[in-house]
């Protein structure tokens, strides 16, 4: 399929290259993104999918002994009250933040490379966000009385204190997860609508009929769904921003040296749209190669996330740049120490694997040769999910860790059982996707085709395309 | 007396179905039913089309008003629980600041107002839409399930006052249908 012509050259007399390689029409769209949903389970998925599902099973041990034993068995402590847990809540959830940011933002902004990956993105938030919300409901020490973070009438005639940013975080994150699986189904309706009319057992077409609500394609549905649709992405964008702005005041709202400081909101989405798009990467290299969509997923949408990546990467490095800056201007002696203290202290390693992973290895994709190479794109984005984890330990480790009085310092060592929970969520997320990458369509098709120039009612002579023009994007169309 | 809309013409045929080639055909062909004076027809496409709508003479969706309705009582109505929560039902000193203060509860406000706007928007399409709907006529016609793969579609049903079986399959066939097929309520006969 990948036969037509490389997409990522620049070639500013015969237009735009096309987003979609090989030319297809509307029903190769629908056989690529279908069959892999359709055909038997090969062998490599088996491959993926058990060793995930066997880190899900440790999740769960870690679970089970965390409510029977209680966080003792995290390492834990006076002075670092958060450690792995809340690592984990942020890392998360920022991860969380691509697929929104894809689906929304770039809707917004019209970018039509968007359609190849929005599906798989918003799925990947979706399970991020699960991962995420499994945190601070453990975290709580009492998971059984999680519910009290919810403003229910009780026996006890209590409220939940709304001055808090904990508080505020529970809301965005649970908001955030609602609208992101509302706005992932939304866009799922016709594809599902696909696979129930393409479905040849009765079972198939009865379960992914269900789903499908009975969606037929019709005109009138459309446009009460595309304006939906609008309406979802104009709420969802400032919605994905509020969300780590919230999660960073956790942190900014406190006293504490190397948290108290006003540039943390920017600074955390930047670095929670870094570290999703890191993450689509590395999901989307194996997937696309897998399920055989190199001509949907082209390397010109590698390309496009790259320079997303350069970009947010730059902005994460410019903030850890400011905080030293902040730390020596304001002749701050406690911060000034904290910082000192965050890049030689005894969490040296830590910060400089955050430096290595985040600021310098995405610096490769100001060369073009590196943007649109995948092998560079699978080794950037998992140096930056390391170095994004690293960035939140960092954060809140080393800040706990040595505050205002050297006779309160300690040290945080993590026990197995922290360990294991970072596993088994990682077993979760995978098991998602797996069964995600299965059994739905990957690509939004009905959206891949609008971007077709055959899409377009204008296009040739209203014909189908021939060959020849359909790889073309209308001149209009920007990608 | 019906308590349950009506959602299908009554008799034997719901009414014609006639196939196109392509986005841009559908797009003409729907130009002349609309002119042709029909109310209740329809297209289907894969996906959606642009300009169809001012093709079909439909109006603008009224979804944006229910979305604003319901954002701004989900904003007001966070507001209201976190001020009597804090302030009334359970008041609480924190760091010696006033009982009531906005600029706390700005947060909230705003998740609740996108979380209510964003429910009110999928299911209010889901209401707009009449979905879910799992059985409908045309879904017992055979090459209909092209609408969700590449085909183009326009029915035209059978309760449009309009509507003749053979003047108004005439008009289809004269925009360019491939071909034109009359569906039964219930596609039962067919093999």
């Amino acid at each position: 399929m990948t036969n037509v012509i490389d997409n990522v050259s620049h070639e500013p007399v015969a237009g735009r290259a096309p987003l979609i390689l090989g030319a297809p029409d509307f029903h190769a769209i629908t056989e690529a993104v279908a069959q892999p949903a359709e055909r038997a389970t090969p062998l490599a998925w088996w491959l993926f999918f058990l060793p995930s599902l066997g880190m899900l099973g440790i999740l769960g041990l870690a679970v089970a002994w965390l409510v029977w034993e209680g966080i003792g068995i995290w390492g834990l402590n006076q002075p670092v009250g958060w450690a792995f847990d809340i690592t984990n809540f942020v890392f998360w959830i920022g991860i969380g933040h691509a697929g929104t940011l894809i689906s929304a933002v770039l809707f917004l902004f019209r970018q039509k490379w968007r359609t190849s990956i929005n599906r798989a993105a918003e799925a990947m938030t979706i399970f991020a966000v699960m991962c995420a919300l499994l945190f601070p409901g453990i975290h709580i020490g009492r998971p059984w009385v999680a519910y009290w973070m919810a403003p229910l009438p009780n026996q006890m005639g209590t409220w939940p204190g709304f001055r808090s940013p904990l508080l505020w975080d529970f809301f965005a994150v649970s908001t955030y997860g609602t609208v992101s699986a509302l706005f992932w189904y939304v866009g799922l309706i016709p594809d599902l609508a696909t696979l129930r009319d393409r479905a040849t057992t009765r079972m198939r077409r009865y379960t992914y009929g269900l789903f499908a609500l009975g969606w037929r394609g019709s005109a009138r549905n459309w446009q009460h769904y595309e304006t939906a649709y609008l309406i979802l992405a104009g709420l969802a964008t400032p919605l994905v921003l509020s969300v780590h702005s919230i999660v960073s005041m956790d942190f900014a709202v406190a006293q504490l040296p190397g948290w108290h400081t006003t540039i943390f909101p920017p600074y955390f989405v930047a670095g929670a749209i870094y570290s999703g798009f890191a993450m689509v990467v590395t999901l989307m290299v194996i997937t696309r190669k897998a399920l055989g969509l190199e001509h949907i997923l082209t390397r010109f949408h590698f390309d496009r996330m790259a320079r997303i990546m350069l970009v947010t990467g730059s902005i994460v490095g410019y903030a850890y740049a400011m905080e030293f800056f902040i730390a020596w201007f304001s002749q701050n002696p406690y911060e000034q120490f904290t910082f000192v203290n965050r890049a030689f202290g005894p969490y040296w390693w830590a910060y400089w694997t955050m430096i290595t992973c985040n600021v310098l290895s995405p610096q490769v994709f100001w060369c073009k040769r590196a943007r649109t190479s995948l092998a560079i794109h699978f080794v950037v984005s998992i140096f930056v999910n390391i170095g994004m984890w690293f960035e939140r330990f960092v954060i809140i480790v080393t800040s706990l860790h040595r505050d205002f009085l050297p006779s309160s310092w300690g040290m945080f060592y993590p026990t197995t059982w922290d360990i294991l929970l970072l596993i088994g969520s990682f077993g979760l997320f995978f098991t998602m996707f797996c069964l995600f990458v299965r059994f739905l369509p990957v690509v939004a098709a009905a959206e891949v085709k609008s971007v077709l120039p055959a899409a377009d009612p204008h296009h040739a002579t209203g014909q189908r395309a021939t060959p020849a023009m359909a790889g073309r994007l209308a001149p209009e169309g920007a990608h | 007396m019906r308590f349950v809309p009506q959602l299908f013409p009554e008799g034997e045929h719901f009414g014609l179905l006639a196939e196109y080639d392509s986005p841009g055909a559908l797009v003409r062909a729907c130009e002349h039913v609309r002119d042709a004076g029909y109310r209740k027809w329809d297209a289907h496409s894969p996906f959606p089309i642009h300009g169809i709508e001012t093709a079909m003479g439909l109006g603008r969706s009224r979804l944006p008003y229910v979305a604003l309705i319901f954002g701004l009582g989900g904003a007001l109505g966070g507001m209201a629980l976190q001020i009597w929560a804090n302030a009334i039902a359970y008041p609480m000193v924190i760091s010696g600041k006033p009982m009531f203060n906005w600029q706390p509860y700005v947060p909230i406000t705003f998740e609740c107002g996108v979380l209510l706007a964003s429910l009110a928007t999928v299911f209010g399409m889901f209401a707009f839409n009449k979905l879910p709907m799992l059985f409908h006529p045309l879904f017992g016609v055979e090459h209909f399930a092209k609408a969700t793969d590449d085909g183009f579609f326009i029915s035209v049903e059978a309760w449009d006052p309009k509507f003749d079986a053979r003047a108004t399959g005439e008009l289809l066939s004269s925009t360019g249908a491939r071909r034109v097929h009359l569906v039964r309520r219930r596609e039962d006969a067919a093999p």
